[in-house]
């Protein structure tokens, strides 16, 4: 099936976009996850524009948390408090990256400085992610759950504390004030979500209570690849609304599913799979920074 | 139509020897709406010899050119170990599009120099570069492009492409991927001999979007802030749909 992409200006197979969308569909619903960090680099793969991948692929991550949202918000697995700080930095964050592409387009090393951000975030989560599932496995057999960790020090030492009942916190809203920019600015280079980044810090860093991290990241993915969506409308113009709506019909359906698989599997298997694939994307774009890339020059319209 | 047909008069009264070409091309308009998937262009015509000698030893070369367009291309070099963008060179006018058909090998028909002027294949195309001063480097930087584009299905030589039959009607196809920009393309048709353009003739070919991928377009670049919010509204209209269809199963 021939689908005229507008924007993009190629045509593409139909059925291969939908397909990939109901993949990284899948992954969402597994994971909790939007799943962008796959369809951006596979988008490229198969010949989309990077800038197009990048702006249409956080488009899809809206439609993809969105029923997480709903789902997680009826059970107050959202922490509306946190959110919204979150979401606040997230816009900032969008702005900063907005800026940040636009100056690593114009000294020409976007692509380079895009592929270097994906091996360094995707290896140092993907590793975490894997000794931690590995180490809850090999535990699995006797003894209960760890305590649960405190947030970290140094966020402890900042001002001017506010309390998140949500989220069992008395801390500085500054901290996820921080989380979100940072988040922001990886979601505009990277045309990601930021979920395999928002959860790890949300646990680890700010030491939020389990039940509500899943659910207040979806929350904060939502608001903010609505808010990079614009931004590209308004900068690059580079979201493409037909490829959009392919990858959404994939995706959705494929989060359901995903969802689904997810109440039967245990998710400490669940996390160990996600660590390998993320942990084999970061090999793959690893690998592509040191060998002769198959295009040795590239095209800027001036 | 008229004006070839004057042309074409007068040059009968002059008693020019020289011939006159008449091309023309199955397709002035090509528009591009969903599900276009490149097409096939057909560039056709007859030679025409006032002096009557059909069966002449003619060579046909059509040229198909799309719009031109400024652009800066970035060279790719190892940088301890890493592959970063290094060097850059501009281009003033690199056309979009550039196809190249004849019917016998250029090297048989015309010799270098001329073969450059009329830009008869990928390697003559002028493409006004401007920045480094060096020949060589610049010579590197075209021959990139020029791969690039071609790799691209962009840029194409078909030395055989065009079929003379009875030393008058000539034809040749060529065809447009679907990643071809959009704006006036020209067919230019050149009629050969012992070296030596004789007559030339250019006719011009539209290509557009048309409809709803016009509409995105246009929407896209005029709009942005709206275009924006509705593909965020289809974002979240699909994703709560499908939440609420499989809620219901």
């Amino acid at each position: 099936m021939d689908v005229y992409l507008p924007i993009a200006n190629l045509s593409v197979n139909g059925l291969w976009i939908v397909a990939l969308g109901a993949l990284t569909g899948v992954l969402s619903g597994l994971f909790g996850v939007g799943g962008g960090f796959l369809t951006t680099p596979l988008l490229i793969f198969y010949g989309i524009p990077p800038t197009v991948a990048a702006a249409s692929a956080s488009t899809q991550v809206t439609g993809a948390s969105v029923s997480g949202v709903i789902a997680h918000s009826k059970r107050k697995g959202v922490d509306y408090r946190m959110g919204a700080v979150m979401v606040g930095g997230g816009i900032i964050g969008a702005g900063i990256g907005a800026l940040l592409f636009r100056f690593f387009r114009a000294i020409g090393q976007i692509d380079v400085v895009i592929n270097a951000l994906y091996v360094v975030l995707l290896g140092s989560i993907g590793i975490l992610m894997a000794r931690e599932s590995l180490q809850l496995l090999r535990k699995s057999s006797g003894t209960n759950q760890a305590a649960r960790r405190r947030h970290h020090p140094l966020v402890a030492n900042l001002p001017w504390r506010w309390r998140f009942y949500g989220s069992g916190l008395y801390i500085s809203p500054l901290a996820p004030l921080i989380v979100g920019i940072a988040v922001g600015i990886l979601t505009m280079l990277m045309g990601v979500g930021g979920g395999f980044i928002l959860v790890p810090a949300m646990l680890y860093i700010l030491g939020m209570s389990a039940n509500v991290v899943v659910g207040t990241s979806l929350f904060n993915i939502l608001f903010v690849t609505i808010a990079t969506t614009i931004m590209h409308s308004l900068t690059t113009r580079a979201v493409d609304i037909v490829l959009v709506g392919l990858l959404l019909i994939g995706s959705v359906t494929g989060a359901q599913f995903g969802s689904q698989l997810a109440v039967k599997a245990k998710p400490e298997i669940l996390r160990l799979v996600l660590a390998s694939i993320v942990l084999l994307i970061a090999f793959r774009m690893f690998l592509g920074l040191f060998y002769q890339p198959d295009e040795i020059y590239t095209v800027y319209p001036l | 139509m008229r004006a070839l047909l004057l042309l074409f008069a007068a040059l009968m009264l002059s008693g020019q020897r020289d011939p006159v070409l008449v091309p023309e091309v199955s397709q002035h308009d090509v528009q591009v709406r969903q599900g276009f998937t490149g097409t096939e262009l057909l560039l056709f015509g007859a030679v025409l010899d006032p002096a009557g000698r059909a069966g002449q030893d003619y060579d046909i070369v059509v040229v198909l050119k799309g719009p031109s367009e400024p652009i800066r291309l970035r060279e790719k070099e190892r940088f301890a170990g890493v592959w970063v963008n290094a060097d850059s060179n501009d281009f003033r006018s690199v056309p979009s599009y550039f196809a190249v058909a004849s019917s016998r090998p250029i090297s048989e028909i015309v010799d270098a120099k001329t073969a450059a002027i009329y830009e008869f294949g990928t390697g003559y195309i002028q493409m006004s570069p401007s920045g480094s001063i060096n020949p060589q480097e610049q010579e590197r930087f075209s021959l990139g492009l020029v791969d690039l584009k071609r790799r691209q299905g962009l840029y194409k030589e078909d030395f055989g492409g065009v079929q003379i039959s009875e030393g008058v009607l000539y034809q040749a196809r060529i065809s447009l991927p679907s990643n071809v920009t959009t704006g006036t393309y020209s067919a230019e048709t050149f009629a050969v001999t012992r070296g030596r353009v004789i007559a030339s003739a250019v006719s011009e070919v539209e290509v557009r979007k048309v409809g709803f991928e016009r509409f995105v377009e246009l929407s896209a670049n005029q709009y942005g802030l709206l275009y924006g919010f509705v593909a965020v509204m289809l974002s979240v209209l699909m994703g709560w749909g499908a939440g609420r269809l499989f809620a219901r199963l």
